[in-house]
């Protein structure tokens, strides 16, 4: 039991896909100006990870090796477009906004990666877990992201007004920058920082150390 | 590893039942799910008919709002109303695709990229108690990467802007896909679309900040010049005298 608890709860924090292993920060980067549209991409990839982690261990003593990489690829990519049609069909809204970046999914290097590292050597049920663990790592920073982009960068939070906008006759003036994607390397930076001053271990030793100039 | 599981006996079989197995997948979500698909792809549209009208809709209520719109069918070629087709079931993207529902459109006039129009266009109008309070045009035309789709609403005096907004395209977000952003669509209303009773479109996008007094320009987006290029030749396209120009002039005269 211990052991799915920490094949579920490890990425969070521990072994975190984007802050740790730095791996899917596309998609962090493009859907975060938002928290709505951002919370329906974490459920999307959380399922897609879930489901193609599952999946790919089901068959993975069956498949030969010289053309895994492209099972892979054609189990995430069709759990794809089946979230895309599902989310087509029953989040127009949201799904239009999302527009690419749904199908984006397919190439988010968490997937692959955690098909690639897991799901190849363990059985279903724990690679099911670790999808749902590295979908909730993911998340978390992108949801920290999207919290803080969408209040400096529109003043509201879902979309709701929290901070009065100057245009609205309110005296916050919107940070525009926050709401252009490269504004969330900033904030994943932020994150990494926070997560790292919390967790010392997670801190790589130096490669290298300055010399002072002289003696 | 086993030799049998990597031979090439083994590979192709596992490939095909794989590939067969997902596309079944694929196609049976595709197939399921496409009819709650186009139901909201047409509430879209009719929400882009009422948003490009200025019509509110009260508590999602799409049917109620919707009733003050009468749909009519116009003849491209003579510009008057036309009930040759069923105006509910016709379709204006079908019919562009069939020769014998459609013209083609030489170099010149097609300054909107779509190389054939269909015959008839469906146009929406606002009836109030003094007759037509505003008329919806569709248009559509090529930008960056998409055909734009939209609509055109215009006031009774068949000249002023009433709104305008696209419900189908694949430009770039964030930059083309900006003709979705309600900021710019709000600067289009009060605009006017002819000069001096003459049929040829004044209107266009300019790039940068157009002044606010010029009625015949409206704001480019910036980092999308081909997109907003596009945008201006199609509004000038079914504005002009291939578009709805002959319609909108036997209108205002009463004789459509």
């Amino acid at each position: 039991m211990s052991k799915t608890r920490e094949i579920l709860l490890g990425p969070i924090f521990t072994n975190n896909p984007i802050a740790l292993q730095i791996l899917g920060v596309c998609s962090a980067l493009a859907v975060t100006s938002s928290l709505n549209v951002t919370i329906v991409m974490c459920i999307a990839l959380t399922v897609v990870t879930a489901f193609s982690n599952f999946f790919i261990a089901l068959i993975r003593n069956q498949v030969p090796s010289s053309i895994r990489i492209i099972v892979q690829m054609i189990i995430i990519a069709s759990l794809v477009i089946v979230v895309d049609q599902v989310l087509k069909a029953y989040a127009y809204e949201v799904s239009k906004q999302l527009s690419v970046f749904v199908g984006l999914i397919i190439t988010n290097c968490i997937v692959m990666g955690r098909a690639e590292a897991f799901a190849m050597q363990n059985p279903p049920i724990p690679s099911f877990f670790d999808g749902i663990g590295n979908g909730l790592g993911y998340s978390i920073v992108l949801l920290f992201v999207a919290t803080v982009r969408e209040l400096t960068g529109s003043g509201s939070l879902f979309g709701f007004e929290i901070l009065p906008l100057v245009t609205n006759g309110g005296w916050y003036y919107s940070n525009g920058l926050m709401l252009l994607p490269p504004s969330a390397f900033f904030v994943i930076g932020g994150f990494i920082w926070l997560l790292r001053n919390a967790k010392i271990d997670q801190v790589e030793p130096a490669e290298y150390k300055i010399a002072s100039h002289t003696k | 590893m086993s030799n049998s599981k990597d031979s090439v006996s083994r590979t192709v079989i596992v490939a095909l039942v794989l590939c067969v197995v997902c596309s079944v997948i694929v196609s049976a979500a595709a197939v399921m799910l496409r009819g709650k698909q186009q139901e909201n792809a047409v509430n879209e549209k009719k929400m882009n008919i009422l948003a490009a009208a200025g019509i509110e809709v009260v508590n999602g209520d799409l049917e109620t709002a919707f009733a003050t719109i009468t749909p009519k069918l116009v003849d491209m070629r003579t510009g008057e109303f036309s009930t040759d087709e069923d105006v509910m079931s016709y379709n204006m993207r079908k019919a562009a695709k069939d020769p014998s529902k459609a013209r083609a459109l030489t170099r010149e006039q097609d300054i909107a990229s779509i190389r054939k129009q269909s015959l008839y266009s469906t146009v929406y109008l606002v009836e109030g108690e003094q007759g037509i309070e505003r008329i919806i045009l569709p248009i559509h035309g090529y930008g960056l990467w998409s055909t734009l789709y939209g609509f055109i609403a215009l006031e009774s005096d068949l000249n002023t802007v009433a709104g305008l907004g696209f419900y189908e395209h694949a430009e770039t977000p964030g930059l083309g896909g900006e003709i979705d952003n309600p900021k710019w669509k709000a600067l289009w209303p009060g605009k006017k679309v002819y000069a001096d009773d003459s049929y040829t479109p004044a209107i266009g996008l300019i790039k940068g900040k157009a002044a606010a007094s010029d009625l015949y320009k409206v704001d480019g987006l910036a980092g999308a010049t081909l997109t907003s290029n596009g945008v201006t030749n199609l509004v000038k396209f079914w504005l002009g005298e291939n578009g709805f120009a002959p319609f909108l002039s036997k209108l205002k005269a009463g004789e459509a």
